[in-house]
């Protein structure tokens, strides 16, 4: 387990304080490695064997002829250092192998060294390294302290995103055998049982009736959340935590009373009983792409006419951004609604046109404020413009509640901070990085608490969820202040005068 | 002395030539995948000209990070731009009215030049993330161009060249005609530092240049759920596994 750690201490927002280089600070951070039962399965050696550095530059080179992103972010990168006060793992840690460049030099060394005239001249000129056991271990632990949420590369002046950089560089590292354990481990749970968390299909039918009796006993409604529902208009594919964990589930049941409230039939899915999409953590296409491929297969098995996904960055990300590339066409789907949705913009669309009716009241006394996750502002869009996925959650949030304040600007929509606890990294042996990668946005927090009385912050992301819930309490907050939207939506909502 | 930078210059302008066209060629071979712009992103293909003529002319992204930076940027690159259109002269038979207008521009472009080299220089050893992140290489590139920068002003502002000497051999190096180059110390060293410059150009981060065109994350449009994006790699994926 981790050595015990100091919780950073928070500074002014307004200062936007830089701290001084700790070389080394984080070099002992690193997630548990996979073992041959978690790499297997989805076609990785199960450990490093003799010959890793071949196969690895191997690898490598095969990336770079099929991404763009790397191959260009490669060469380009003027180590003009405008990136390295922007990454919340570098201002938590000061580590400068967590300012984005400093991290992309540990990949691009090695790329310098084997796939560049200087790098095979003049080593030393261009900052080129052989890949030995010491770089593969640097590798491991610092591409395992980033969320892959492409803050770097907003300020980025060619938009070098150090997220494609930590992916090539994960799955370089799974091809030898050297994978991450909490990654490989729940896809391998995907693939088998389903969804992220392994609820076998029995548990979750259990699940899913105990709230349907919890929401008629609360409100007096008969509010269903029906699965594999043959012939339903919307296929809901939301992150499994939504079935499992507080605040998640409380979202859950909100999409669950809007679409009741609408009088839209819709179903989950046990085959699609997950929305997360881990493939796009370790970087591989393949994996990515067979994931996504149960979505597919529920649609066509259910025969639904849309598909619309819960509240979940990342999912989001892959959902919005990748899905069609992977698994569509979408062409048995009802043209009429773009593919995938999200439930953000299928409720926010019912508010405007007056489809479900929301009473601030059930909100009474929380003031909210909104974390923008990182791959929904960063990777993904809501609704027809660009920026849609800021303002539709901003007026659906402000439907539900009375009051509503932003965090500092540097800190919300596009330049908003991760949580701390994406791209993989939300495991108990990671705590300190996730702690200390979570101070940017608590310090934006904190102003709002202290200044405009924010009693809440709502999320629409299971992940930075789950990572509030937990380092909350770190800078002295109740971990029940992080909210899902739709749990506010939940609280808001008039049941039962759509008829 | 003019054989001698005839063939360092035909040498030079191969490798430049050359060496950029292969790489360009390699950046847009190769696939991208996926959708990946960084969002808000453009909807539309005049949209995403739009971005990346910001990024080329106004640096956007560089304003939003870092003030003082792009304060330094700008007076290198504008003064750069400046001083390189006035070189057209040495090169063009016929001037044109645009390269005619910014003649009289020589000392302000240089002294920009100067001073945002100086001020990036001056970075890489006064900000400490900066330090980190500078390697020999980076100091190089700046001495070069600062090199370039100071022996082209001198020659501008205090020991003057024979230009029309100059022009003559450059116009007859395209022409591939020999007619002498002036021997001052100055101009050979000038154009010593540049044909070093245009060697070391496709192997070097001055690949900045064209590669911010072909950087997916700004020149993508945001339209995924509106047109399947699918490459050829991943196309082949799809036959096999189905
Ligand atoms: C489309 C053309 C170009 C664009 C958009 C562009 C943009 C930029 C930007 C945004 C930076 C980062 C800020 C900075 O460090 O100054 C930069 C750095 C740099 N550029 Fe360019 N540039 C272009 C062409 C060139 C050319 C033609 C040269 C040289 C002959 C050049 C030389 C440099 C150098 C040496 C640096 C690094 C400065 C340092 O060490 O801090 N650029 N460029
Ligand atoms: C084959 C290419 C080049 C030739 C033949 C050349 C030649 C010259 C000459 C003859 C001058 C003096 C002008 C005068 O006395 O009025 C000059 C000035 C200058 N050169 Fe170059 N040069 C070349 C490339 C470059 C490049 C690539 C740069 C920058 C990276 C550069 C930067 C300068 C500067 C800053 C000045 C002073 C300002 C000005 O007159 O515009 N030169 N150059
Ligand atoms: S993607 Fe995010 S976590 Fe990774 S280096 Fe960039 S800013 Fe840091
Ligand atoms: S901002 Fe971009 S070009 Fe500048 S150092 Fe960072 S990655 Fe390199």
């Amino acid at each position: 387990m981790a050595a015990p750690f100091d919780t950073p201490e928070l500074g002014d927002v307004e200062e936007r304080r830089i701290p001084a280089l700790k070389p080394g600070a984080m070099a002992e951070s690193k997630p548990y490695v996979a073992a041959a039962v978690h790499q297997e399965p989805l076609g990785f050696p199960g450990v490093l064997e003799d010959g890793w550095e071949k196969k690895a530059i191997g690898h490598m080179g095969e990336l770079l002829s099929k991404y763009r992103s790397l191959q260009v972010f490669m060469d380009i990168c003027v180590k003009c250092g405008a990136c390295t006060d922007k990454c919340h793992y570098f201002l938590g840690t000061a580590d400068p192998k967590n300012m984005p460049v400093g991290r992309a030099d540990l990949f691009r060394s090695v790329y310098r060294r084997y796939f560049t005239p200087a790098g095979k001249i003049a080593p030393g000129l261009v900052g080129a390294r052989d890949l030995t056991r010491d770089v593969l271990d640097e590798w491991y632990n610092y591409f395992h302290q980033c969320s892959q949420c492409r803050r770097c590369s907003v300020y980025c002046p060619y938009g070098i995103d150090t997220a494609e950089i930590s992916m090539a560089a994960r799955d370089i590292m799974d091809s030898i055998g050297q994978g991450q354990k909490y990654c490989n481990e729940i896809i391998g749970k995907v693939h088998k049982i389903g969804n992220n968390l392994g609820l076998p299909a029995p548990a979750l039918l259990d699940t899913l009736e105990g709230l349907e009796e919890d929401i008629e006993a609360d409100t007096g409604v008969p509010v269903k959340l029906p699965i594999d529902v043959q012939g339903a208009e919307v296929l809901l594919v939301t992150p499994s935590a939504d079935f499992f964990a507080e605040p998640h589930v409380l979202g859950l049941i909100g999409y669950a009373k809007v679409f009741h409230a609408a009088g839209v039939s819709w179903t989950l899915s046990t085959k699609a009983s997950e929305a997360g999409n881990f493939g796009m953590f370790i970087g591989n296409y393949e994996q990515m792409r067979k994931i996504s491929m149960r979505v597919r297969e529920a649609a066509l098995e259910l025969g639904v006419k849309r598909i619309i996904f819960g509240e979940c960055g990342h999912a989001w990300r892959v959902a919005y951004s990748f899905l069609n590339t992977l698994a569509g066409p979408w062409d048995f789907l009802d043209p009429r609604y773009p593919v995938p949705q999200h439930i953000l913009e299928f409720t926010n669309d019912l508010i405007e046109r007056k489809g479900v009716k929301l009473d601030k009241s059930g909100n009474d006394g929380m003031v909210l404020t909104v974390h923008d996750s990182c791959n929904v502002a960063r990777g993904a869009r809501m609704g027809d413009r660009p920026g849609g996925q800021f303002t539709i959650p901003r007026a659906v949030i402000k439907a539900s509640v009375p009051k509503f304040v932003d965090m500092h600007p540097d800190t919300i929509c596009e330049k908003t901070f991760c949580c701390g606890g994406g791209g993989g990294l939300l495991t108990d042996e990671l705590l300190e990085l996730r702690v200390k990668g979570s101070a940017p946005r608590m310090e934006a927090l904190k102003a709002v608490v202290e200044q405009e009385g924010v009693t809440h912050m709502a999320a629409m992301c299971a992940i930075c969820k789950a990572q509030f819930t937990k380092v909350l309490p770190y800078f002295g907050h109740d971990r029940e202040m992080v909210v899902s939207v739709h749990q506010l939506v939940s609280n808001a909502i008039i049941l039962g005068d759509n008829d | 002395m003019t054989i001698f930078f005839a063939i360092l210059f035909t040498v030079a302008t191969l490798v430049l030539v050359v060496g950029l066209g292969l790489k360009i060629a390699r950046y847009a071979r190769t696939p991208a995948p996926l959708k990946i712009p960084t969002t808000p992103a453009p909807l539309t293909a005049p949209g995403v000209a739009f971005r990346l003529a910001r990024e080329a002319v106004v640096f956007e992204s560089l304003f939003k990070a870092n003030k003082p930076l792009w304060i330094f940027a700008a007076l290198f690159h504008f003064g750069l731009a400046v001083v390189l259109l006035r070189h057209v002269r040495y090169f063009e038979t016929q001037v044109g009215p645009v390269i005619a207008l910014i003649q009289p521009f020589a000392v302000p472009a240089g002294l920009a030049m100067l001073a945002g080299l100086l001020a990036l220089l001056a970075r890489r050893f006064v900000i400490e993330r900066v330090r980190y992140i500078t390697g020999p290489s980076d100091i190089l590139m700046l001495v070069l161009l600062l090199g370039i920068t100071v022996t082209g002003m001198m020659m501008t502002n205090h020991v003057h060249t024979d230009v029309v000497a100059v022009k003559a051999f450059f116009t007859g190096l395209l022409a591939f005609e020999l007619r002498p180059l002036p021997a001052d110390p100055l101009l050979i060293v000038h154009l010593l530092l540049v044909a070093a410059l245009m060697i070391v150009f496709p192997f070097s981060k001055l690949l900045h240049a064209p590669g911010l065109f072909f950087s997916p994350t700004r020149n993508q449009t945001d339209t995924p759920r509106e047109r399947r994006h699918l490459c050829d790699w991943a196309a082949k994926l799809e036959e096999k596994v189905n």
